[in-house]
């Protein structure tokens, strides 16, 4: 009843209404543009918006690069696009339903947004009020769709042609491609999917382009040469720098060029763990005593150089020297949308670069390398064995507190960490979730130094990340045949817990091992604080903020939807067993999940 | 509440000693005032708290930590942890086994062994 009222034509009986055949539909010609633009996969939550382009894709395209990955959410839909784009190096598509669609799918973006990733997002509209449907297709278009998501899209366009959406389309790549990389959205619209392409041989599809990034100009590369040349105690600070594999080994020449130290915030693997200047857990120390720090891609300067206290009337501190020189250089200053906080509190620098990091470096390097005077490079070299004795102790600190609490129940977040490890070491390998919510151990105990061996967080803090991420990034990972692994938080999961329908869909090895506290653990802390604070009850934050009463069975989820999985496991002497029956399962081909049950962090 | 639970478990315990259950009552008050949250169950601590094993801190500078932090922590008062509660707390962390140390877990390899 509801249906015949709202779903339009189809159930009003006009025989004399239904259209003949169709040949030759305007969403060919646009599966036609996702190939040319060389995009291997389309994430999708099932539209009635872009049935014409869905069914092209499927029949026209043959589901082959661009093949299908089907979600049961846009906002995973999303969230696989962004993992598999920092994986694989390049950005895949996703198709989002209409209005409703894209507010499933805004949180994603916002947090691909945030994280500097490239995606493509396809909508679907009809400009043409007089071609829809009454009803629900009515309800499922608006004037200017994309106004919801454009403060955080880099680019947003509605063709009118299908001319206008090959030159759109490849417009938007080349500028989601462009650092700051960042997501782009194109609405295909309904009637263009789906009449008869006009005059198809004068359609045209621009090749794709690649754009070279902004790099430093030569006079402030020299003087940031000269100025970390002259430094007693040069810091660099790192969080999303390296963009590929050649930006690990250039921010490792640079270091080692002045034996400075690294701090690696981890918004991407820049640098190796392994390494001696890896100073990253050595960073309140270093940052107090630095006289020059030089800032790549660092999203929150302010941050680096200040801090901010979670105490009553929010104090603020400047961490590091007053006279302190800092160079920034970061794509952000070429950038910025005013809405959302992602551009955090302005820092001024001594030096600024608007230019890529990762170009910039081979210039920096060089001048650096040019300019080291005899006593500089006495200076330099001098520093090389403290820093490895400082590196060294670090580390074995780090695996001192590792030991702590070993063999706890439930399950400590380092001995997970090392169970895992212990068997995924010798193979190939990526951390494709955010250690943020383990206390870093990875970073801390594990030798990551290859580029693809971590994609770093989500950016955006938004929930629901996590799983649909790692569910991309395996995606990417399985053509090479490379592990992902996924320490998956409880919480994430249960935001976009259908993810796992779309791992045994496509049958994506990805071993998923929970990091089950059963709680909203940073809420958890919060919460407590309040009730502290307030002086009045130190127990309230337990309402609202544990996931319990009932405990939730991941494992039985998981299975419910194909993949395969065991637990709850709490007894540490368990674990490292299911792990090896686990990852015989992803050596398989097949997703598997082990559901954890671990300390808080 | 806590007096009664402790009378009950003394009781229930027998001729264990009141150190026993005054720990198993720590315990509770460590996870239920949520000290556990920044810090772990078993003090082993994390990104959000130090550890507070193995070097207990003796208990009159722990109290004044605990009153008085000196940073982010948030302070407790008397009123949410009374000066016993306190006291029952310390001796749960007292009371835990040591954890083994890193040379003796082989999923522990000594950095640099490379
Ligand atoms: C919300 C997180 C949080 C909670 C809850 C919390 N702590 Fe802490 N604690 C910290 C942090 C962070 C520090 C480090 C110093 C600081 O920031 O104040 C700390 C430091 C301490 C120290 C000093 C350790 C040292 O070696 O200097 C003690 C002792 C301590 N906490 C005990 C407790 C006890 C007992 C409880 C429960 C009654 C508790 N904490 C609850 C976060 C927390």
């Amino acid at each position: 009843m509801v249906a015949a009222e709202t779903m339009g034509g189809m159930h009003s009986g006009h025989s004399e209404d239904l259209p003949g055949h169709v040949s030759n539909p305007g969403s060919d010609f646009m599966v036609d543009v996702l190939k040319a633009a060389n995009i291997e996969y389309v994430a999708m939550m099932t539209s009635s918006a872009l049935r014409g382009l869905q069914e092209s894709i499927a029949y026209y395209g043959k589901n082959k690069a661009p093949e299908l990955i089907i979600c049961p959410h846009e906002e995973i839909a999303v969230g696989v696009a962004h993992g598999y784009a920092k994986m694989a190096g390049k950005p895949m598509a996703c198709m989002v339903h209409s209005t409703v669609g894209l507010m499933h799918a805004s949180m994603a973006i916002y947090n691909a947004w945030c994280d500097r990733v490239p995606l493509m997002v396809i909508g679907g509209n009809t400009a043409d009020a007089t071609k829809r449907r009454q009803g629900v297709e009515w309800i499922h278009t608006a004037v200017d769709q994309a106004a919801m998501v454009r403060d955080f899209v880099k680019f947003d366009d509605f063709p009118g042609s299908l001319q206008h959406f090959a030159e759109s389309f490849m417009r938007a790549q080349a500028l989601s491609m462009t650092p700051p990389m960042e997501p782009v959205l194109i609405l295909a619209d309904g009637e263009l999917q789906e009449v008869p392409a006009e005059d198809p041989k004068s359609l045209k599809i621009p090749k794709m382009v690649e754009v070279s990034p902004p790099e430093g100009d030569a006079r402030s590369v020299a003087k940031a040469a000269a100025i970390l040349l002259a430094a007693k105690n040069p810091v660099i600070v790192v969080d999303r720098s390296a963009r590929t594999a050649e930006g690990v080994g250039l921010l490792i020449k640079l270091a080692e060029a002045l034996n400075a130290p690294v701090v690696d915030q981890c918004g991407r693997m820049n640098m190796p763990t392994t390494h001696y200047l890896n100073h990253t857990w050595l960073k309140a120390k270093l940052l107090r005593s630095a006289d020059v720090i030089l800032a790549l891609e660092v999203g929150d300067l302010w941050g680096v150089v200040n801090t901010i206290s979670d105490t009553p009337g929010r104090p603020s501190k400047r961490v590091a020297k007053p006279d302190v020189r800092v160079i920034s250089i970061s794509t952000n200053h070429l950038y910025s949308k005013s809405n959302y906080g992602d551009i955090q509190r302005y820092q001024e620098a001594e030096l600024t670069m608007a230019a890529d990091a990762q170009a910039t470096m081979p210039s920096l390097i060089e001048a650096i390398r040019k300019g080291t005077t005899a006593a500089q490079a006495t200076a330099i070299a001098a520093r090389k064995q403290p820093m490895q004795a400082d590196f060294l102790a670090m580390r074995n600190a780090a695996r001192d507190a590792a030991a702590l609490g070993w063999d706890a129940s439930p399950i400590s977040t380092a001995r997970l960490s090392q169970e895992i490890w212990a068997q995924i070491k010798n193979d190939k390998w990526s951390l494709v979730s955010d250690p943020f919510y383990v206390s870093y151990w990875q970073h801390r105990l594990w030798d990551i130094s290859e580029y693809k061996q971590f994609i770093g967080g989500s950016g955006g803090y938004g929930l629901g990340y996590g799983l649909s991420a790692a569910v991309g990034a395996a995606l990417a990972c399985k053509s090479e045949g490379r592990i992902a692994i996924n320490i998956q938080p409880d919480g994430d999961l249960l935001m976009v817990p259908s993810a796992l329908w779309t791992l045994a869909h496509h049958k994506i090895p990805l071993l998923t091992l929970m990091h089950n506290n059963r709680a909203w653990h940073q809420e958890t802390m919060h919460l407590q604080r309040m009730g502290t604070r307030r002086d009045r009850n130190a127990e309230s934050w337990r309402e609202g903020t544990l996931i319990e009463e009932p405990f939730v069975d991941y494992a039985m989820m998981a299975k419910s939807m194909g993949v395969w999985a065991e637990g709850p496991i709490s007894d540490p002497a368990l674990l490292g067993p299911a792990i090896k029956r686990a990852l015989a399962v992803v050596r398989s081909g097949l997703p598997a999940l082990l559901d954890v049950v671990t300390q808080p962090r | 509440m806590n007096l009664l639970k402790k009378v009950s478990c003394a009781a229930l315990l027998g001729i264990f000693s009141q150190v026993v259950a005054a720990a198993d009552s720590g315990h509770d008050l460590y996870m239920k005032r949520g000290c556990y949250q920044c810090h772990g169950t078993v003090g082993q601590g994390s990104i959000a708290g130090p550890n507070l094993l193995p070097k207990l801190m003796p208990y009159a500078a722990f109290a004044i930590y605990v009153r008085t932090p000196a940073n982010q922590m948030p302070p407790f008062s008397e009123k949410v942890l009374s000066d016993a509660e306190l006291r029952s707390v310390h001796a749960y962390l007292a009371s835990l086994p040591a954890s083994p140390a890193a040379d003796s877990i082989s999923l522990l390899p000594k950095a640099g062994g490379k």
